[in-house]
């Protein structure tokens, strides 16, 4: 009776556990957590092909620019730079100005999780400030190879076909963009939830005030261009946190 | 529209740029493997990155436009409040864009 009993309860075990959902698919995970923003990306597309139409330039070039560079704020800026006809030289050092900020998304994000070298150059090229936000804020263990890529590749995805679209229906989106006004706000409410999560993950109130110390003196000093100065001087605390650490840890050894 | 040749190099020159900055890193990453810095900076660098580009959005909220700012400030608000209250990152970034559209078109 009794190893009926046991037998009868390993078999509803079974059961059940033949019956739970297959897990989703690494596209609906990356759907279901990044889809919001996929849609925020796109309609800042949109507003990109649409400034790319209504300067003049053929509407092939938002997709184009947006396809190849993957690199939003730049972007704009190199639109307005290149129906200027600024120098080349000017070019290349705007873009590593607002770009450098990216020197410190490769230390922390999880590259190692991505497998096959086509990917993990894929996963570099697209490592975009919404890409490294979202992922790079989760543990690397729960990340699989092709949720990492599906949720890069949602991002760029959505921004090109958003400017196609921009691009293609500039005129008679031009009209429209009012309604899509206010939609840009999902970037502001991604970064708030990721913050709020990442505090809740870990309550360090050090870090918390330091990137915010950081990002208001940045945007006291250098409005122009706030993330660099933000990002630098946080780097640069994060150092001196480091080594005061070191020091305390030594002294108490 | 300029010279295709012109936009060709500019935007050649843009994605060097940005997909070397973008990978530069990772090359560093190898030769810090294993110290106890770059554990540190596993550690506090994603909090710091998405809290100042958090701060970075609120920085670029036109305070002197005719809403005052007012529907980014609510948006935010929502967003704050959906989220200690639910925890679930979809529910309070869809709150807080809703609260903010519907408030700019009631201005």
């Amino acid at each position: 009776m009794r190893t009926d009993l046991t037998s009868v309860a390993s078999m509803t075990a079974t059961l059940l556990e033949t019956r739970l959902p297959a897990p989703p698919s690494d596209l609906r995970e990356a759907a279901r957590e990044a889809g919001v923003i996929w849609a925020g990306l796109f309609t800042l597309g949109v507003g990109f092909g649409v400034l790319v139409a209504s300067d003049g330039l053929p509407w092939w070039l938002a997709p184009l620019i947006s396809g190849s560079l993957f690199a939003g704020s730049v972007e704009f800026l190199l639109v307005g730079m290149i129906v200027a006809a600024a120098p080349i030289a000017a070019i290349a050092v705007t873009t590593f100005l607002v770009n450098s900020r990216h020197l410190f998304y490769g230390l922390t994000f999880p590259l190692h999780r991505v497998r096959g070298r086509a990917g993990r150059a894929y996963s570099v090229f697209a490592l975009c400030d919404e890409a490294y936000a979202i992922l790079s804020t989760k543990d690397p263990a729960s990340l699989s190879s092709s949720r990492i890529l599906w949720t890069q590749l949602g991002l760029h995805g959505s921004w090109a076909v958003g400017a196609l679209a921009g691009g293609v229906f500039g005129s008679t989106l031009l009209g429209g963009r009012g309604a899509l006004g206010g939609l840009d706000f999902i970037l502001t409410a991604l970064f708030v939830v990721l913050t709020m999560d990442a505090y809740r993950e870990h309550k360090d109130p050090i870090a918390l005030g330091a990137a915010s110390a950081a990002a208001a003196i940045a945007w006291l000093v250098a409005p122009g261009s706030m993330l660099l100065v933000a990002m630098t001087s946080y780097a640069v605390s994060l150092v001196v946190r480091h080594r005061l650490g070191l020091r305390a840890s030594r002294r108490d050894a | 529209m300029p010279e295709p040749g012109y936009v060709a190099v500019a935007l050649g020159v843009a994605i060097a740029i940005t997909v070397t900055l973008r990978a530069l890193p990772f090359f560093v990453k190898g030769a810090l493997a294993g110290s106890s810095l770059l554990d540190d900076i596993g550690r506090w660098m994603p909090i710091g990155a998405v809290a100042i580009l958090a701060l970075y959005c609120v920085s670029r909220i036109d305070f002197g436009a005719t809403t005052h700012g007012l529907p980014e400030l609510a948006g935010i608000a929502a967003t704050v409040g959906v989220h200690a209250w639910r925890r679930n990152a979809v529910l309070s970034i869809v709150a807080g864009t809703v609260v903010c559209v519907a408030v700019t078109h009631l201005m």
